[in-house]
């Protein structure tokens, strides 16, 4: 890549917009993920009985298996948010700052 | 006895992770010759000749090799994608996990998933806009060529081999159980299609292949999942509730169990599953068969959706299993039966074949011997599925990282670099043989879990630091690589899983059974460490060259495109 058009793309005010909301979104992002995760993982290492709580009184399933599959709708989830607004609007943004430099 | 069997069975797996059965362990029973499974994976071999065919007219250039071209939509590069990471292992080893201790195989399931959300949210579109046909062209972007490009290679072929080999033990064993054939027949079998879709076909075969297999298996599954639930009258709490009074365990079952005993091991398990993915190559490259970022973030949101719902469905699948296969005597060992009526007590070791069958063994009860006949060869398509993208994944660190960058300095030309890559398949393709014939009767339980620390402490790291940090240095991304890589291996070898289960001595070294909690740390301070120690001239350059590689990285300006065709 040419360094003059490095430099006219570090200079467009969007790119430094595209930047900080990209980032600000997809670690934020991140972060719930593996705060969800990890929380999961150390109620099962430091009190794996509270996932055995039943669901109601009488109820065979444990509040576990709700969790265990929203766990997993979460990451499906989670991916999702990312998806709609990276091709969307980061996109648009995106491709302004491409059309910028041609 | 059996308690204290189960106890030890269930910390190896919590240390080999998605290894454990990978390789189907211990000795197997050859079966009966199932005359329909033979038919109908024939059928499988016969489509899947036929688009290598096509595919093979179609590959021209080292791009269309390595990538198809570049030209794959986000959604079948999902299906792939799912394809590639739905492994037998997962499928016959979860749903029996999930047999033998119930929530335990959810938790196991939930591991391998949340790695998916990491690689979108901070490398997905970043592979895409930087890479070209392998993960080291990412790595190395900025940095020494040699260098990195070696190291990169290396870790690509150590983390190949492994997860090769244990895909090879495990596809002889499991195909000797399914077909009753031999096992070095089965081996050898697997090698030959494996060679012919990726020698000829390359990455568009192997695409593929990946696809019909992802949808083979997600409709087997689906369909077993709501038979299965149809006896419970498609309520779950039914379900649950006739498991616990038909398994040894009872209620137990309905939490977690003995898989993760302590804290520590629970977290370097996490770890190493949640960023071995992220740095699995033949999973990286994936990312290089799309056209562009966008494309390349809605392929980890079809995967992940896919490979979430396939795990529930092998959920549902083990938990039924826990309830319908007890209604069937003739699928346990005689001494599990009492009167003729499968014993409680048994029912989890008494099962014929072990827990790997489970899914097999619900797939006859629910649908006869035709589904039956169905699941196997979906099965055998799985690991050919698998071993295909692992080939061409080894074969491309080769001929694109060794040959083509290191040796050839690249000056290689495009023809030159295919046919290296071709004779490079054909050579990973018989040594993958030799060696899966080879360790036929050894435990090869570490190796998948040994090539996902390893991928986690060494490729991952790099990976993600040469993107993110701006002042790493070629020096630091190749000392810290390398040293993520030997802790990896030199904690795996004197952990249980070698030190004990394959060394035979009697304790362990550490009781860490997955060294990322270590490992992953120790590559992060080695690549910080000797990055800002680094006065070299190349520092400077490593360090000047980020705004471009940031620039492109962000915007996807001078990123691949994708072919014309």
């Amino acid at each position: 890549m040419q360094p003059d058009v490095v430099r006219q793309v570090k200079n467009n005010p969007k790119y430094q917009e595209l930047i900080s909301k990209r980032s600000a979104f997809g670690w934020t992002l991140a972060v719930i993920m593996l705060v969800i995760y990890y929380g999961f993982v150390l109620i099962i290492a430091y009190d794996p009985a509270l996932l055995a709580i039943k669901t109601s009184d009488g109820a065979v399933m444990s509040i576990g298996m709700p969790i265990g599959v929203a766990v997993i709708i979460s990451a499906f989830a989670l991916t999702g948010i990312y998806v709609a607004r990276a091709n969307t609007e980061f996109d648009r943004l995106t491709n302004e700052i491409v059309e910028s430099v041609k | 006895m059996m308690k204290k069997l189960l106890a030890s069975l269930l910390a190896s797996l919590a240390f080999v992770g998605p290894a454990f059965a990978d390789a189907v362990t211990g000795p197997v029973e050859k079966q009966a010759t199932n005359v329909t499974a033979i038919v109908m994976f024939l059928a499988f071999v016969a489509a899947t000749m036929g688009i290598t065919y096509w595919a093979a007219s179609r590959t021209k250039t080292a791009k269309d090799f390595y990538t198809g071209g570049g030209g794959i939509t986000g959604f079948q590069n999902g299906l792939a994608i799912a394809g590639d990471y739905m492994s037998a292992a997962s499928f016959l080893g979860i749903s029996g996990l999930v047999f033998s201790s119930g929530y335990d195989g959810l938790i196991y399931s939930i591991g391998f998933l949340v790695g998916w959300p990491i690689i979108m949210f901070v490398m997905a579109e970043q592979l895409r806009n930087l890479g070209k046909f392998t993960f080291a062209d990412v790595a190395s972007y900025r940095f020494g060529q040699t260098e990195i490009r070696t190291m990169a290679a290396f870790s690509s072929l150590v983390v190949v081999a492994f997860y090769l080999i244990a895909q090879m033990v495990g596809a002889g064993k499991l195909i000797q159980v399914l077909f009753g054939l031999d096992y070095w027949i089965a081996v050898v079998g697997v090698g030959i299609l494996m060679l012919i879709y990726v020698v000829f076909g390359g990455m568009t075969a192997t695409t593929w292949v990946q696809i019909i297999k992802a949808c083979l298996l997600l409709a087997g599954a689906t369909f077993m999942g709501l038979a299965a639930l149809s006896h419970f009258g498609f309520s779950p709490e039914e379900m649950f509730k006739q498991a616990t009074e038909a398994h040894p365990k009872g209620q137990a079952i309905m939490g977690p169990g003995g898989l993760v005993k302590d804290p520590i091991n629970a977290i370097s398990l996490g770890l190493a599953l949640m960023f071995g993915t992220a740095g699995l190559p033949h999973i990286l490259m994936r990312f290089f068969t799309v056209p562009n970022a966008k494309e390349a973030r809605k392929s980890v949101f079809y995967a992940t959706g896919f490979i979430g719902y396939f795990y529930i469905l092998t959920f549902i699948i083990g938990f039924s299993a826990i309830v319908l296969l007890g209604q069937h005597p003739e699928f346990f060992k005689p001494d599990a039966l009492v009167n003729g009526v499968v014993d409680k007590a048994h029912l989890v070791s008494g099962i014929n074949g072990g827990t790997n069958m489970v899914a097999i063994r619900l797939a006859e009860a629910v649908g006869g011997n035709v589904f039956l006949g169905f699941i196997s060869a979906v099965a055998f398509a799985t690991i050919l599925a698998v071993v295909s993208g692992l080939t061409l994944a080894g074969a491309s660190a080769i001929s694109h990282d060794l040959y083509a960058s290191v040796i050839a300095r690249g000056h290689s030309s495009e023809v030159m670099e295919m046919k290296v890559s071709r004779m490079a398949t054909v050579c990973l393709g018989v040594i993958a043989v030799i060696l899966g014939i080879a360790f036929e009767k050894q435990n090869v339980a570490f190796m998948v879990g040994l090539a996902f620390a390893i991928a986690a402490s060494c490729n991952f790291p790099v990976l993600i630091m040469s993107v993110f940090w701006s002042k790493m240095t070629t020096r630091g991304a190749m000392l810290g690589g390398w040293l993520g890589l030997i802790t990896a291996t030199v904690l795996t070898i004197i952990s249980k899983a070698i030190w004990v289960d394959v060394i035979g001595n009697a304790a362990p070294l550490i009781s860490l059974n997955n060294p990322a909690i270590i490992s992953i740390p120790v590559a992060f301070i080695g690549i910080w460490l000797f990055s800002i120690t680094d006065k070299s001239k190349r520092a400077e350059q490593d360090i000047l060259g980020y705004e471009a590689q940031d620039v492109r990285c962000q915007t996807g300006i001078g990123a691949e495109g994708a072919s014309g065709h």
